[in-house]
């Protein structure tokens, strides 16, 4: 679906846990995820903690989404 | 020994008899070589020799199988050859079907050995490509000179029940079989000129191919993210509580375009997931574990983005087979682009 969003010609971000499958699939701007099951969350710490952590990956697919890319590149959330 | 006898099969097209209009002839049986025939007499020179000729016209071929097949094998019966050579259709898909399966039949009821040869798309090649070398050519006639100078001389080796080598030497499709070998230098000698070969920018070929994958390159990057409309998709199977439109937990057959406008979070009391490829508590408990509505209503208020567009795309990615991922996303993408959307955030679980 990635591939078929950027073959449309809007620049897409992926959000995805398991990163080399994201690579195989042909995804360029790659964000790691949390786990499997709660990819922007994390049942194990409080609500305010939770989105804490879903900021982080969401500012960094903006700047993903801002940063020139040439091939596949995974963006570290910080 | 003296020449070895080849018969060689053609379509109408190449025996000059004519186009699609043509394509219903019968076969027939014709002495001597013609049309590409001529060109394949020239490179045997004194080993071998086309004798005979059959035509046959594509649509009769395919539509009438069984008939066409028994009318060419008695053909070849009667004309007893050490070869049989059908060919070269390029990417022409009926002639292909056709030269690649009146060979096989020849190969398998006669025991004479064939060859054809066809472009790689050609729909011949993986229908019989593990039942008979087919050799690899060009899409279209253009390539009948380099067809034929590959085609030759593989003829020859099969006709003489000679070894034959690897498909990257012989030039014929790969049949999938593997042959084990000893190269003539060891692995750590091979891997470094390879390297240097890479390294000096100079063409080299590989040992271990890789599947190939169709790559989309990046879009330019968003030029202003803060003025930008933000579209959320998933194939993580969020849906509205109930999943209204029954997207399917697995192999999924249809993807969902849900309004959220206004919505500013989702909640177990609204949202779930619809997908039976991973455990669903924590995306049913709070669904912007996967699909981040919160947080971005949240941006979209502080302008650190434009809006977040009023609609999402939802799938389940369990099991579902590419090509209906493909036509999914091929579809609500059209929408993001008439909707005006600069940029997707997908996520995935």
């Amino acid at each position: 679906m990635v591939k078929e969003v950027e073959r449309a010609g809007i620049p897409v971000v992926h959000v995805c846990t398991v990163t080399p499958i994201s690579m195989t699939v042909g995804a360029n701007r790659i964000v790691p995820a949390v786990a499997i099951p709660h990819p922007l969350g994390n049942p194990a710490l409080s609500m305010e903690e939770e989105k804490q952590i879903r900021r982080k990956i969401l500012d960094t697919a903006l700047k993903a989404l801002s940063t020139e890319v040439e091939e596949q590149t995974i963006f570290e959330v910080e | 020994m003296g020449k070895l006898k080849v018969l060689h099969y053609i379509n109408q097209f190449y025996a000059g008899i004519g186009g699609e209009e043509m394509a219903d002839v019968a076969p027939e049986l014709r002495e001597g070589a013609m049309g590409p025939g001529l060109a394949f007499n020239s490179g045997y020179g004194d080993e071998a020799e086309i004798t005979h000729t059959i035509v046959c016209g594509d649509s009769f071929f395919n539509e009438r199988l069984d008939e066409a097949k028994e009318l060419i094998l008695d053909m070849v019966k009667s004309v007893k050859p050490d070869l049989f050579v059908a060919g070269p259709a390029f990417n022409a898909g009926r002639y292909g079907v056709a030269c690649a399966t009146i060979a096989y039949e020849v190969l398998s009821q006669l025991g004479i050995p064939v060859l054809t040869g066809m472009y790689e798309e050609n729909p011949g090649v993986d229908m019989f490509r593990d039942k008979l070398y087919i050799v690899a050519t060009r899409n279209s006639a253009a390539g009948m000179r380099d067809a034929v100078s590959k085609m030759v001389p593989l003829s020859l080796k099969l006709a003489r029940g000679e070894t034959i080598g690897a498909s990257a030497e012989e030039g014929y499709h790969p049949t999938g079989v593997r042959v084990n070998f000893f190269e003539k230098e060891r692995g750590s000698k091979r891997a470094v000129k390879m390297l240097l070969k890479k390294m000096a920018g100079k063409p080299f070929t590989t040992e271990f191919p890789m599947p190939d994958f169709d790559r989309v390159p990046p879009n330019p990057a968003v030029k202003d993210i803060t003025k930008a409309t933000v579209a959320l998709v998933t194939s993580g199977g969020i849906v509205p509580k109930g999943n209204p439109d029954r997207i399917e937990s697995s192999s999924a057959s249809k993807y969902g375009e849900y309004d959220i406008t206004g919505v500013m979070d989702l909640t177990a009391e609204t949202y779930e997931t619809a997908h039976g490829g991973y455990d669903p508590l924590y995306a049913n408990q709070d669904a912007d574990r996967v699909l981040p509505v919160d947080i971005l209503r949240e941006f979209e208020a502080q302008g650190k983005i434009g809006k977040l567009h009023n609609k999402f795309y939802t799938t389940v990615g369990n099991g579902t087979a590419v090509k209906s991922s493909k036509v999914f996303a091929e579809e609500f993408s059209r929408k993001l682009v008439n909707d005006g959307v600069d940029v997707v955030i997908l996520t995935s679980t």
